[in-house]
């Protein structure tokens, strides 16, 4: 075995220094910091630094790592540097490492980490997103103008592969998760209106619940997650493969070829995974209802009571404007995503993250005005 | 059977690669011998990055085995696989350095995993690298940043992190421009020859394969195997396949791709 110790000893000689090189400069050894060669050479005013590398014992990248540091300092300090005594392939390194000049990075002010939280910064973003969105929008509808007039780019294959996508597809998940939300909806209300004696009454609740509310919003939330992101992910890896250069300049609109079908797939199945939805969501209440006593016929008659059309249109008209949320939220992602693969990430993330706010809000502002309608 | 008390750094040893029923190449046996640049030529589609891949043991072998200074590849342990393969730097036809991180970061991930360095020394050791190909002063910058020469020669850095013994390239010029591709071939040839690592190398540039290659095997679509073996300056003049004479002496021209060419028109 070589010696584990990696060490150097610097001698003085006149004008010169010589760095004598001892012991196994390998992977693991104890090699001393290269702030002790600097110090020392900092005492003296050399004019040239010699490395004998006689007692070397053994050297790989561990060597070279120091060699470089010794040569950038000696460059710095205007030192001569003479390796000469150096293992050729040493040598041969070094000249390679230090053939290119470093590059200078320019200095990008530092600022603070918390920076990113400034309110000012985050309402910005906020309105960044918004101004992006509503310049979309803008050329979507120019798209569906284009569209109307039989102008347009938009291939109906496209349309129609699309809209499997989005809508059978979906129906697995869609009914996993709009059976268990009428339970829920009929759970929460059946322990009140016991309280009254009214538990019949719990098919009222959740056939408008369902219809008005809940159906709607977890399908939105499923497409959401489900087609939203797989939109953006789609455009944004399109945008990294410089497939949506090709679209534009071969005179197609990316808006028209790739946008326009995913939105009208979307806003097609949106309305009718509502109201599969819908359906499911109110059986799954009758079982919850069953197991509470109340005999089919009972919560299909109560239910037939409640059930009204406004309440399935609110849904309905509910279920275009979220189908039309979720498509900008994800298109938009994806085209103004990024060109690595870290940015198809970032840009599904942020298709379902804006949708899902999109969702609320709207949701929140159309129920306010069916309120104020009386619808 | 392993190869008899061979020298060769890797013995690849009635090789057959398929895909399923699919055989891409058969029958392929060669040598690499320690030190050598040694580049797996052919027409496009031919199965020379199949056959690095099997090299890089990402695939299995149909048939036959490839060793390395005599051991076994698919046959030794996961662990063993570990071991030689920490041996071994690649870079791969895209880079495939990691978009999340610097270079710096790149650089220093398999020297963090498997060297025995102290977090201090990592820092010189990743400024060591990059200054090597030319890369220093460019820890910062992630790999969406730099050009395409520059990527390629980043991924050099991190695939000669940890002193390998062998250098596997795919395609390592390819996107790049001659003066670029050439700059990196001679950063290859020379790093080579200070390290005294072997080098193996997929590429069908044949400014690369006259500059750099010692050692070189040709693989033929049509046939599918290998028809010829040898150094390639010596191939071009006197190979007694007039595929290898005419891939070396023309350019891509085989004869399978003429037939293809022939046939739309």
């Amino acid at each position: 075995m070589s010696d584990p110790n990696a060490s150097f000893k610097l001698v003085h000689d006149g004008h010169d220094a010589v760095l004598l090189l001892c012991g196994a400069w390998v992977q693991g050894s104890n090699v001393q910091d290269f702030a002790a060669v600097s110090r020392e050479l900092q005492a003296g005013a050399h004019a040239n630094l010699m490395v004998d590398g006689a007692a070397l014992d053994g050297w790989d990248s561990t060597l070279m790592a120091f060699m470089l540091q010794c040569y950038n300092y000696c460059s710095e300090e205007k030192i001569g540097f003479d390796t000469r005594d150096l293992p050729t392939g040493a040598q041969k390194l070094l000249t390679l490492a230090t053939a290119v000049a470093p590059h200078k990075q320019t200095e990008s002010p530092q600022e603070h980490w918390l920076a990113g939280l400034s309110p000012r910064r985050l309402a910005g973003q906020a309105g960044e997103v918004i101004r992006e969105s509503l310049a979309f929008t803008g050329e979507i509808t120019i798209a569906l103008g284009r569209l109307v007039t039989g102008k347009s780019n938009t291939r109906l294959e496209d349309f129609r592969h699309f809209c499997y996508q989005a809508g059978p597809s979906a129906l697995g998940i869609i009914s996993l998760t709009s059976v268990l939300v009428g339970m829920i909806l009929a759970y929460l209300g059946a322990v009140q209106l016991q309280q009254f004696g009214a538990e019949v009454y719990v098919a009222n609740l959740v056939t408008i619940g369902v219809l008005r509310e809940m159906g709607v919003l977890m399908t939105a939330v499923v497409m959401a997650g489900r087609t939203g992101a797989a939109y953006a992910a789609q455009l944004g890896t399109m945008q990294t493969n410089e497939e949506i250069d090709a679209i534009t300049t071969l005179g197609i609109s990316p808006i028209e070829f790739l946008v326009v079908p995913r939105m009208l797939a979307l806003v097609v199945a949106m309305p009718l995974l509502t109201l599969y939805a819908d359906i499911l969501g109110i059986v799954g209440g009758g079982i919850v209802a069953g197991g509470m006593g109340i005999s089919p016929l009972q919560y299909i008659s109560q239910t037939e009571q409640a059930l009204a059309v406004h309440h399935l249109a609110v849904g309905l008209i509910k279920s275009v404007i979220f189908a039309v949320l979720i498509a900008v939220a994800g298109c938009r992602a994806g085209i103004n995503a990024g060109r690595s693969s870290a940015a198809v990430g970032q840009a599904a993330t942020e298709a379902v993250v804006t949708a899902v706010v999109y969702l609320i809000v709207a949701d929140a502002g159309l129920n306010i005005l069916f309120q104020a309608i009386k619808f | 059977m392993p190869p008899k008390a061979s020298k060769a750094h890797i013995s690849v040893r009635d090789l057959t690669m398929a895909y399923g029923d699919f055989v891409i190449q058969r029958q392929l046996t060669f040598d690499v011998a320690r030190g050598d640049i040694f580049v797996i030529m052919g027409g496009s589609g031919c199965g020379k990055s199949t056959l690095l891949r099997h090299m890089l043991g990402l695939l299995t072998p149909a048939e036959g085995d490839i060793y390395y200074s005599g051991n076994s590849f698919s046959g030794a342990s996961a662990e063993e696989q570990e071991t030689m393969r920490r041996r071994w730097g690649i870079s791969y036809q895209t880079g495939g350095m990691f978009s999340a991180m610097t270079l710096a970061e790149n650089v220093a991930l398999p020297l963090q995993l498997y060297a025995n360095y102290k977090t201090a020394e990592i820092a010189d050791i990743v400024a060591y690298k990059l200054a090597l190909v030319g890369l220093g002063g460019y820890q910062e910058y992630y790999p969406a940043e730099i050009s395409g020469g520059m990527l390629k020669r980043a991924a050099l850095a991190r695939a000669i992190a940890l002193d390998p013994e062998i250098l596997f390239f795919d395609e390592p010029s390819a996107g790049l421009d001659p003066i670029s591709s050439r700059l990196l071939d001679d950063l290859i040839m020379e790093l080579q020859q200070s390290t005294g690592a072997t080098v193996v190398m997929v590429t069908h540039e044949l400014a690369s394969i006259f500059a750099i290659a010692t050692n070189a095997v040709y693989l033929d679509a049509g046939s599918r195997t290998m028809i010829d073996y040898g150094n390639p300056a010596y191939l071009r003049d006197h190979s007694k396949q007039a595929v290898v004479r005419q891939f070396l002496t023309r350019g891509e021209s085989t004869d399978s791709e003429q037939s293809q060419r022939q046939g739309h028109e």
